[in-house]
């Protein structure tokens, strides 16, 4: 009697077992379309109803990112859960969630992989409510243009991250430059920066930049080139222009920086965790930084565009663009938090507030930006930057085993290499 | 049977006697049967989709396009850090094997004699091993790295960063390797010294033996199976070298410093963002495992006989 019962509980819990792991492949392989409501069907300002909703970001937006999710849950019924990951672990994580379907209501994106993401159907079609937008036409060119396949938008500005030129005014009095006056080309950048490296003050140096780090020197070096009207790559995004004439002066300035010892030892190895760290605690005394910073900048720095070679100014209009992950079951409700996050309750009394550059161009003169003049500044020239459309743009440039770090590192640390090869790596690797 | 059992009723254990074969047979794999689903769930289905991956068109972010065999082992035996990588990982495989194998052996017999000092430096030697990996290499990043380093005023003065130039590079984490890990293969050189009876080393003492000829002739030929399992163990640890490479030199300077795995992990996920490539490599990694561990067993094995 027992042995029967004892071998029928095997079978049961055999039987268990098997149907245990039948629902897991099952739930694995479950292929669920987006049911509910879509964003489209749900009007303008999309479905406040309380739901929770998921959003994803990388970890160096995190404090604009808060401040966003915290004011639109302390003003809404609906509640956007938020996640921060580490910058390079983003698109790992990204692109496991995309192959299992299981990508948050919400995500962020480096501007420069957007092109990539929307061609490959991460974001939902937002072209109707996005075309609805009154103000269509005054959101950042560049972000909605990176996020638009097929001319439909797929992707709206989060943050945007301006890089400019950033110094210390205190070190520039104490080398006597004038603090208030920002160099006016390449050269004189370079001339501050020896200037106060001829302080021999301990731990400090003239300029920083992250030399080991690919995005870190697309996003400070490109405006270089792009001030002086020069060009980085073909329109399309398939050819580097890397080896031109004045890109050629940006890299022959560095390199001088560098073997002249102005520039801040550990840039050489420097992979992007701590590039602006140095300037942050006061030892740097001019660099090309993130605006973003400006609001955690503890002492009297002054900003102004990037110059080039020539003059000039230009910026890199980087940072993040979010959409409506195709996984979501929620598109009303997350257009809901994307309709107020363009608003000017958000843009303004958020972003502008925090001193973030706005993503809407007819906001740019608000009450805030009247009290910083260098808002001012980084708005104006938020207008004349410019953000590069490729599709291979992470595998040519933001990779730690990029070629582009390999022309850069070639170029200014270990003095020559084939330049015109290097490019021809960078072609080869956008042709792709 | 009546003391491994005294409450059984007659009739079942006549049952019993009747099919003992395939009852047991049956108890058997039901006591397996947990670690079979694991077995099945956790290693032989992942390595399957792995070989499937390895022969499909698979973009991380757009999954699986169908069958392209054999693209992908062409493209990963093409790939520009290729051949680079393997080479890495050999020369940092021999360089991690020989120091943690001989400098655990040392520590061991330091540490062996019985002495005043023995616990504490046991447990000295053993505390990195508590330290996980990824944790050991976030504390040497900070420690070679030449901005917040307590030692940064030191190679400012002479003009060196631990982590600039690739030897540098590569020595700098190698030591990181034997600094974690010297502890852990001490304990089971240890082990292994401390099964080798006493009266071998009298007997080898009686005929006059040096100290050096005893550790040749008696120690080290009845070590073979402990250094069988730390070469193994080591050797299978350094291929498959990430985490610590990951988090102090990405692969730089100037891709000096990219290994197998980190190659299969930025060909997946930092660029190519191509899954089928990467499943490639790791099936190429997996096969040439294999044979390294079967040809180093058979070496210890055929000289034991």
């Amino acid at each position: 009697m027992r042995t029967t019962l004892g071998r029928r509980t095997a079978l049961r819990s055999l039987a268990g077992v098997m149907v245990a792991a039948l629902t897991l492949s099952g739930a694995a392989c479950g292929n669920d379309e987006p049911s509910g409501t879509s964003a489209a069907e749900a009007g303008p300002n999309g479905i406040d109803d309380g739901s929770e909703l998921t959003l994803w970001t990388r970890a160096p937006l995190e404090k604009q990112a808060k401040l966003l999710v915290d004011a639109y849950n302390a003003s809404h019924q609906n509640t956007v859960k938020l996640t921060v990951v580490p910058n390079d672990d983003y698109v790992a994580k990204v692109g496991a969630a995309a192959g299992s379907n299981g990508l948050p209501d919400l995500f962020a994106a480096d501007i420069v992989y957007v092109p990539n993401w929307v061609s490959q159907g991460l974001f939902q079609d937002l072209s109707t409510n996005i075309n609805g937008l009154s103000f269509k036409d005054s959101i950042n060119k560049g972000h909605l243009s990176a996020g638009t396949v097929d001319s439909k938008p797929h992707v709206l500005p989060f943050v945007l991250d301006l890089s400019m030129l950033f110094w210390n005014k205190e070190l520039f009095r104490e080398a006597g430059l004038d603090p208030e006056k920002a160099p006016a080309n390449l050269e004189e950048y370079a001339a501050a920066a020896k200037a106060v490296q001829g302080l021999k003050k301990d731990g400090v140096y003239g300029t920083a930049a992250g030399l080991n780090c690919g995005g870190c020197l697309v996003f400070t070096w490109f405006p270089s080139i792009w001030a002086s009207g020069g060009q980085v790559m073909s329109p399309d995004g398939t050819e580097s222009k890397l080896a031109d004439e004045t890109a050629q002066k940006v890299y022959s300035t560095w390199a001088d920086l560098w073997k002249s010892g102005a520039v801040l030892p550990s840039s050489a190895g420097e992979t992007g965790p701590t590039w602006t760290a140095a300037f942050t605690e006061g030892k740097v005394g001019l660099m090309f930084y993130p605006a973003t910073l400006l609001s955690s900048t503890p002492f009297d720095a002054g900003v102004a565009g990037i110059p080039g070679p020539s003059g000039g100014a230009s910026t890199f209009v980087g940072g993040d663009g979010i959409g409506v992950s195709k996984d979501s079951k929620k598109a009303a409700q997350a257009w809901n938090f994307l309709s107020w996050m363009m608003s000017e309750e958000a843009q303004v009394e958020v972003l502008a507030k925090n001193k973030d550059v706005v993503s809407r161009s007819d906001l740019a003169n608000n009450k805030y930006a009247a009290e910083d003049p260098r808002l001012v500044t980084i708005n104006e020239v938020a207008g004349k930057g410019d953000t590069p459309v490729a599709l291979n743009f992470q595998q040519a440039f933001n990779a730690p085993n990029s070629p582009w770090l390999t022309l850069i590192r070639n170029q200014v640390l270990n003095g020559g290499g084939d330049l015109q090869k290097d490019n021809g790596e960078i072609t080869a690797v956008l042709k792709q | 049977m009546t003391v491994t059992a005294p409450s059984r009723p007659p009739s079942a254990a006549k049952r019993g006697r009747a099919r003992p074969r395939g009852r047991q047979a049956l108890l058997g794999w039901l006591y397996a049967t947990p670690t079979a689903v694991f077995v099945v769930a956790l290693f032989a289905i992942p390595l399957l989709l792995v070989v499937k991956m390895s022969v499909s068109k698979w973009p991380l972010l757009t999954g699986d396009q169908g069958l392209n065999a054999p693209d992908n082992f062409v493209k990963a035996v093409n790939h520009r850090f290729f051949t680079d990588s393997v080479v890495f990982t050999i020369k940092y495989t021999v360089l991690a094997t020989v120091l943690l194998l001989a400098l655990g052996l040392g520590l061991a017999l330091l540490v062996q004699e019985s002495s005043r000092w023995n616990n504490l430096l046991r447990a000295s030697f053993l505390i990195p091993s508590a330290l996980g990996l990824a944790s050991a290499s976030l504390l040497f990043y900070v420690l070679y790295s030449p901005y917040a380093s307590p030692l940064a005023p030191v190679m400012d003065s002479l003009g060196f960063t631990f982590l600039g130039s690739p030897n540098a590079a590569l020595f700098s984490t190698t030591f990181l390797i034997v600094w974690r890990y010297a502890g852990f293969y001490m304990v089971l050189m240890l082990v292994g010294l401390q099964g080798i009876p006493a009266d071998v080393y009298e007997a080898a003492r009686s005929d006059g033996a040096s100290r050096w000829q005893t550790f040749r002739k008696v120690t080290l030929p009845l070590l073979r199976p402990t250094l069988a399992l730390t070469t193994v163990l080591c050797v299978t640890g350094s291929l498959l070298a990430f985490e610590q490479f990951y988090i102090l030199t990405k692969g730089g300077p100037d891709n000096s410093t990219i290994t197998v795995v980190q190659l299969i992990y930025m060909v997946a996920f930092q660029g190519q963002n191509d899954l089928g490539v990467a499943a490639a490599i790791s099936v190429i990694v997996l096969a040439a495992l294999v044979l390294i561990n079967a040809l180093q067993l058979r070496a210890f094995r055929s000289e034991e006989s």
